[in-house]
């Protein structure tokens, strides 16, 4: 009895050990890190910012100058609600005193320089993909911006999401950090569209269909389902629902907002559009040439009609 | 006794449709005005486009239903309406009704001034792409996402 006793213990404290390991915090590699300090090109991160999206979440709601990354957003989700960090160039309330490498493992291994998990709502499985040299870039373009004072709020969350640890799990589940490997048999913009959907845009995250654990149905990448910020539909952009559309019309839509039938996209994509609004014509036509080449995939069903 | 429950029963039952299908009037006569707006979008911004030839008078047409429109949007959003139908109007349109209603009396005023200001293809160039800045601006706080 005893015996067993004992044996219980030690297999719940190996058990708990494995959990322990496997749900840790994993930066990047300390070589991949190194040498990342110097050599930003603020220019080039200017783009990595539009393309990325970072404005739509991290400047103040209500604030019209979207260089203010003071933060505060909130986002509503079934989880609970997630509030977007003050990442202005304030050495204390924002991220003015992070080192390139901290903006790496936070951007693409969702660790803090703390060394605590992020929460996904912070697309980092989307940025996990880009080149390291962007989120450089993108940093010395965030340096430039002003440092704005106040800390956002924490999160809201419920238990057991409250437990950062159980992120850990999530990561193992859901969180892919294999860069994109350009595509030889597709032409170099579909290539350049494609890195600017699939790493910076996440596009995906909105577009696409979660499970139970709030990952995205990899079978149904693109294809809508309801929107994770409460209210409306998130549309099926696979060629499915762009089938009628030429790649003009998507690009078009990236800059102004406006679909074929001259309807004006709402929500938080009206947001999305100031962003790539601020990219260039190629990069928007090029992301056009990505997303009209995705297969027709069939999205969830709509509920019925109330 | 009994039978005054039940038609009094069947009386608010029949009113409480009736303010239904009033309701369900409402939202689907905004849904109209919406459509008509798009529609009537439509062929200035193929001219922007260099799709279509420039044409004054269809752009003044256009001007002139977007401005009879921004006039009488704000009152097809009553209280009452805020669920059903399929509507995409989300709850902030009730609860910041004061931004809203003036979202809707800057483009009518907007559009009015553009009727005024554009004369030539120029003019329409530099002009209507300001006007219709306003769809998307409005739709950002007040319509929800949508196939």
């Amino acid at each position: 009895m005893k015996r067993l006793a004992t044996l219980c213990l030690v297999l719940a404290v190996a058990g708990l050990s494995v959990f322990v390991w496997i749900t840790r915090p994993q930066g990047l590699d300390a070589a991949q890190a190194a040498g990342l300090e110097s050599g930003g090109d603020a220019a080039r991160g200017e783009i990595v910012f539009h393309a990325g999206g970072c404005a739509s979440c991290h400047v103040k709601p209500g604030e019209t100058d979207r260089k203010k990354l003071g933060g505060g957003l909130a986002l509503k989700t079934e989880f609970g609600t997630f509030i977007a960090p003050n990442i202005s160039s304030h050495k204390s309330d924002g991220i003015g005193a992070w080192s390139v490498a901290d903006l790496a493992n936070a951007m693409q291994r969702g660790v803090s320089p703390k060394g605590e998990h992020y929460y996904p709502a912070f697309p980092y499985t989307t940025y996990a993909h880009a080149r390291i040299e962007d989120i450089r870039d993108l940093m010395a373009y965030l340096r430039t911006l002003p440092a704005v004072e106040g800390k956002a709020p924490a999160h809201d969350l419920p238990f057991p999401f409250s437990i950062r640890r159980f992120v850990g799990v999530w990561k193992v589940l859901f969180l892919d950090t294999q860069p994109i490997v350009a595509d030889a048999s597709r032409t170099e913009a579909w290539n350049r569209g494609r890195y600017l959907a699939d790493a910076l845009g996440h596009c995906a995250e909105c577009h696409s269909p979660r499970n139970i654990l709030g990952g995205i149905i990899s079978a149904q990448r693109y294809a809508g389902g309801p929107d994770p910020e409460g209210r409306g539909w998130v549309p099926n952009i696979t060629a499915k629902g762009l089938g009628s559309w030429s790649k003009a019309d998507v690009s078009e839509l990236l800059a102004t907002g406006f679909t074929p039938d001259f309807d004006s996209v709402g929500s938080s994509m009206a947001d999305v559009v100031k962003n790539m609004a601020a990219l260039s014509k190629a990069d928007r036509d090029a992301m056009a040439d990505y997303l009209k080449s995705l297969p027709a995939v069939d999205g969830p069903a709509k509920p019925p009609k109330k | 006794m009994f039978r005054g429950l039940i038609i009094a029963t069947a009386l608010v039952a029949g009113l409480s449709s009736v303010a239904a299908v009033a309701q369900n009037n409402v939202i689907a006569e905004r849904q109209q005005l919406m459509k008509g707006l798009g529609q009537a979008g439509r062929a200035p911004a193929a001219m922007l486009k260099g799709e279509q030839a420039f044409d004054l008078a269809a752009v003044q047409t256009t001007l002139k239903t977007f401005a009879d429109s921004a006039k009488k949007a704000p009152t097809l959003f009553p209280a009452g309406t805020e669920t059903g139908n399929e509507t995409a109007a989300l709850p902030k349109v009730w609860s910041d009704k004061a931004d809203f209603e003036a979202k809707w009396a800057k483009f009518a005023a907007d559009a009015e001034a553009a009727q005024g200001a554009i004369k030539d293809e120029a003019s329409f160039k530099a002009t209507f792409p300001n006007v219709v800045r306003a769809c998307g601006g409005c739709h950002e706080g007040y319509r929800a996402k949508k196939n």
